[in-house]
């Protein structure tokens, strides 16, 4: 976690240089989302650091006014890893896409995960390779046809926030590019997460894959078919507020307030801290009939890589004996030639 | 006769312990080595063990062999062939006998001859009772069941028992060389603090080795005078412990902290292990989920601020490639030690090469050129590891710096230097007010500065895509063409903050043994006797390849003819043929996993000096 506050408003995170994504791309409204998220979190302007790999998500560092690495594909979770530990008090994140995290970076992604390291991560999901000019991805759904799919593809789809919870994440929110309030909101709350937050933003790329995720943003139906989750209220959905969730044999179940003698209370309270990650899991990776949930789905404390690193090295430092290289180089088995 | 009169002082001895890979002989190697170190003798070691853990008992394949070289003058290497070999089973006299001297004395565990592993380690008879080691003084010794006598009556169970059968070689040893038990001891004690029992039967079973030793006086028994060497203190220290060290040496010296982000691969993995202890120096080891993530998070550490290193060997170093590459591109100072194997692939894990220069030099995408520099003994991987930090802390660049199994594994008395003898390390932080343009560069070094993340008004933004002076994303065809001559032109000025290269031996000899990198104790062992012989042979061993000294083509200049030897089929004389194409080179390539010999070096330099 960052130190030092003090106020800063989203004008002080935007960059000096054109924003170059496609005109109608999702990523500008999640660059504005993600610079009102750093004001209002309060910390020293100097102390954020962005870092992305490469597609066009990753362009990203230089449109946000903060110290920045554009990077290689696929290894800003490694790089963003080092920095970290390197400094423990900057406020990194990480800014990635659907592949650069799930398909070539897939390992670090798991593995920055699992560490827990303290850094945000962005990944914006579009379902496919954009920068490259339309390939499928490793989200695309099974089916799908591009430029290297002319068939469809013939893949399973990763969903990552099983791949999130698989990978024991202590935090996963997910967000579509077109709501500006819940993203900077979810991001917020990433931001204050200590340990690894995955935030997943479905994004809408309008030159290779426009309406990848219409069926849930879709105005006439989305309040049926998106669940914003709200930590301690019940996960109810739709225009009339009338659906919710229940647990029934062991699985989640839509159902409708008021009939079957459904009432309010019988409806899944949401519990985003709670450690056991099997109902965070099934909230995931729903799929239509179900709608998607969208906010911040899962919120664990636990430790973090650097915060451990650091407490170790002091408890080390306090019973070594070794102060200096000096130290070191005659410690142990020496002799004197006289 | 009294035994201790019957000492015959000698200047130096070689002497190989070999059993199979569970038998400790690593361990009895290193004791012997650290007893005869303590007695006043200069060493060089050299460990020589199959990729396996536990090969399959009683092969060849599984043998597992580490020889020293201890001497009463300075010891340059671990010696071509040994003097004494220890044998425990049949394998390991089969797949060692071709390393003694004729007329040296080979030391056999009597008991492990039986039949089946006779047949195990490939011998057709009983290699003894053949006959075929009649060039040898043969010790037929019952190692395993006097082990096992001696500890008849002790609480350890009969697999235990036998493993200290080790004990029992170097206590025969102890004895041929005039050395005291009190380091193998002393080591005991500390390493079994909480198993006494066991402590007991390996003393008990090395006293009984040396008593048997004693009472057989099957050989004469010799002693190596200590070495004269500089006053001062001194430790025993092999090539990745003084790499280790040099790292947090140079982290000290610039007063930043050290980052290591490191994947295991042998033979580099004792560099992360090292350092990992090393959190009392608050050194921060990242042990990463790959080669590539460990290269990676040190380049994050670099841009966060950090002293960052990477350690690996030549499979490790194809991974990290790409993010050399960000690094050379971003103009941030990063180190990467390769330990160099046999390759390519998987190749020979555990045995040494010089064949990752090329890869080191040009395997990367693009113009992207880095300081490559190498190590040439044990010890001074210390300042080489120290060096390459500094050197990529204050020109903000890679650096490769490349060593070998050989030194890595290898050890030698090393006179422990004071760090105030060491020079301040000063990297070009940017500091807050100042106006930062982030590629704007030193006149002199043409090193850009380094603004560290948390510093106030230095925002900016680095990556891989190529950029102007002020950071910002250019397609410009001739800013492109500037920036690449540019990050060309700033390795090439590190010349002029490297030493000139030095010639040894006979400095008016025609010809020049040229080398580099860990051949240096062969190489420099070989002109010596050369020179000794009357011949006149000079030799110039280089540590610095990218760039080379300034001085290098005025020294060659001087010679009629050049031969270049390394461990490899010519990667280092193909570059001088690039870089130097004005002179005309002989080459000596040798690849087999394994160092010269001093023998085969006189051996070509002989060829080369009869043919004028």
């Amino acid at each position: 976690m960052a130190d030092n506050k003090t106020k800063l408003t989203f004008k002080d995170f935007k960059s000096k240089g054109d924003v170059k994504w496609c005109p109608g791309c999702g990523d500008h409204a999640i660059l504005v989302s993600v610079q009102k998220a750093m004001a209002d979190m309060n910390y020293k302007h100097e102390k954020f650091v962005s870092i992305s790999g490469i597609g066009c998500s990753s362009r990203f560092p230089f449109y946000v006014n903060t110290y920045g690495f554009h990077t290689i594909h696929g290894r800003a979770g490694a790089i963003a890893s080092g920095a970290k530990v390197a400094n423990p008090r900057l406020s990194v994140w990480q800014i990635t896409g659907d592949g650069d995290s799930l398909a070539i970076g897939g390992n670090h992604f798991i593995h920055e995960i699992r560490r827990n390291m303290d850094i945000n991560i962005i990944m914006f999901n579009n379902q496919i390779y954009g920068l490259t000019k339309g390939q499928y991805s490793p989200t695309s759904p099974k089916g799908q046809v591009s430029v290297t799919s002319p068939y469809g593809t013939v893949e399973k789809p990763f969903q990552a926030g099983a791949l999130v919870i698989g990978a024991r994440g202590t935090f996963f929110a997910r967000s579509m590019d077109n709501k500006v309030n819940l993203t900077a909101e979810v991001l917020e709350e990433a931001a204050k997460h200590d340990g690894a937050s995955v935030v997943e933003v479905l994004q809408n790329c309008v030159i290779y894959n426009n309406g990848a995720h219409a069926y849930f943003s879709d105005k006439e139906h989305k309040e049926d078919r998106q669940l914003i989750l709200h930590d301690g209220e019940p996960m109810i959905f739709g225009k009339e507020r009338d659906k919710g969730l229940i647990l029934d044999d062991s699985k989640l179940k839509v159902v409708k307030i008021g009939e079957d003698g459904i009432t309010k209370d019988d409806i899944l309270i949401h519990n985003a801290g709670l450690e056991y990650s099997g109902i965070h899991l099934m909230l995931a990776t729903m799929e239509p009939p179900f709608p998607i949930a969208l906010g911040v789905i899962r919120n664990v404390d636990d430790y973090t890589y650097a915060n451990e690193l650091a407490q170790q090295i002091k408890d080390v430092q306090a019973e070594s004996k070794i102060k200096c290289v000096d130290d070191l180089l005659l410690s142990g088995k020496t002799w004197e030639v006289k | 006769m009294d035994a201790k009169s019957n000492v015959d002082e000698i200047q130096d001895v070689v002497i190989r312990f070999s059993g199979d890979s569970g038998d400790g002989m690593q361990l009895t190697g290193s004791l012997f080595s650290d007893t005869a170190v303590f007695s006043g003798n200069d060493i060089v070691t050299f460990p020589d063990y199959p990729a396996e853990i536990r090969a399959p008992q009683g092969t060849v394949g599984g043998v597992s062999g580490f020889q020293v070289h201890i001497g009463s003058s300075q010891v340059l290497t671990s010696g071509d062939f040994a003097d004494v070999l220890v044998a425990m089973n049949p394998a390991a006299l089969k797949a060692n006998t071709k390393w003694v001297k004729s007329g040296g004395t080979i030391i056999l565990d009597k008991t492990s001859f039986t039949e089946k592993n006779i047949q195990r380690a490939g011998y057709v008879k009983d290699p003894i009772k053949e006959s075929k080691l009649e060039d040898f003084n043969i010790i037929e010794a019952p190692i395993s069941e006097i082990t096992k006598n001696t500890l008849e009556n002790s609480d350890l169970d009969n697999k235990s028992i036998l493993r200290c059968k080790n004990m029992f070689a170097l206590g025969i040893v102890c004895w041929l060389f005039n050395k005291d038990l009190d380091v193998a001891i002393d080591f005991l004690q500390n390493k079994f603090k909480k198993q006494p029992l066991v402590i007991e039967a390996n003393k008990k079973v090395l006293e009984a080795g040396l008593n048997y030793a004693e009472t057989i006086q099957a050989v004469e028994r010799h002693r190596v005078a200590p070495a004269k060497i500089d006053k001062g203190i001194y430790r025993n220290i092999n090539g990745n412990l003084a790499t280790s060290w040099g790292f947090i040496a140079a982290a000290e010296k610039a007063n930043l902290e050290l980052f290591v982000g490191s994947y295991p691969i042998t033979p580099a993995t004792d560099i992360l292990q090292n350092l990992s202890q090393r959190k009392d120096l608050g050194v921060k080891t990242f042990q990463a989920e790959d080669e590539i993530a460990a290269v990676c998070s040190a380049i994050g550490a670099s841009f966060a601020g950090d002293l960052a290193i990477t350690s690996t060997s030549g499979p490790g170093l194809a991974l990290k490639t790409e993010g050399v590459g960000l690094a050379i591109m971003a103009e941030l100072p990063l180190v990467i030690v390769d330990v160099q194997r046999g390759g390519p692939s998987t190749g020979l894990p555990t045995k040494t090469e010089q064949s990752d220069l090329f890869q080191a030099l040009y395997g990367r995408s693009g113009e992207s050129p880095l300081v490559v520099m190498a190590a040439s003994t044990p010890s001074n991987c210390f300042n080489y590891a120290f060096e390459a930090s500094k050197i990529a802390l204050e020109h903000m660049v890679p650096v490769i710096l490349l060593t070998d199994g050989y030194l890595a594994h290898g050890s030698e008395p090393w006179k422990i230097p004071s760090m105030k003898d060491f020079p301040e390390i000063h990297p070009p932080i940017a500091k807050e007010g100042e106006e930062y343009i982030p590629y704007k560069r030193d006149e002199k070094t043409l090193a850009r500065k380094w603004a560290i993340p948390g510093t106030k008004g230095l925002e900016h933004t680095l990556g891989g895509l190529e950029k102007d002076e002020n950071g910002d994303i250019s397609y410009v065809p001739e800013n492109h063409q500037v920036m690449s001559e540019l990050r060309e032109e700033k390795i090439k000025r590190v010349e002029n903050y490297i030493p000139e290269l030095k010639i040894e031996g006979n400095k008016d000899a025609d010809l020049l043994v040229v080398g580099w990198g860990g051949t240096y104790g062969h190489l420099a062992t070989a002109v010596k006797e050369l020179n000794n012989e009357g011949k006149d042979v000079a030799l110039a061993h280089f540590n610095y390849i990218n760039p080379l000294p300034k001085n290098t083509g005025d020294v060659f200049s001087k010679f009629k003819k050049i031969i270049v030897c390394e461990l490899n089929l010519g990667q280092f004389v193909n570059y001088l043929r690039i870089k130097l194409p004005e002179f005309k080179y002989e080459q000596f390539n040798k690849i087999q996993g394994l160092p010269f010999t001093v023998v085969e070096l006189k051996d070509n330099v002989y060829k080369l000096l009869e043919d004028k």
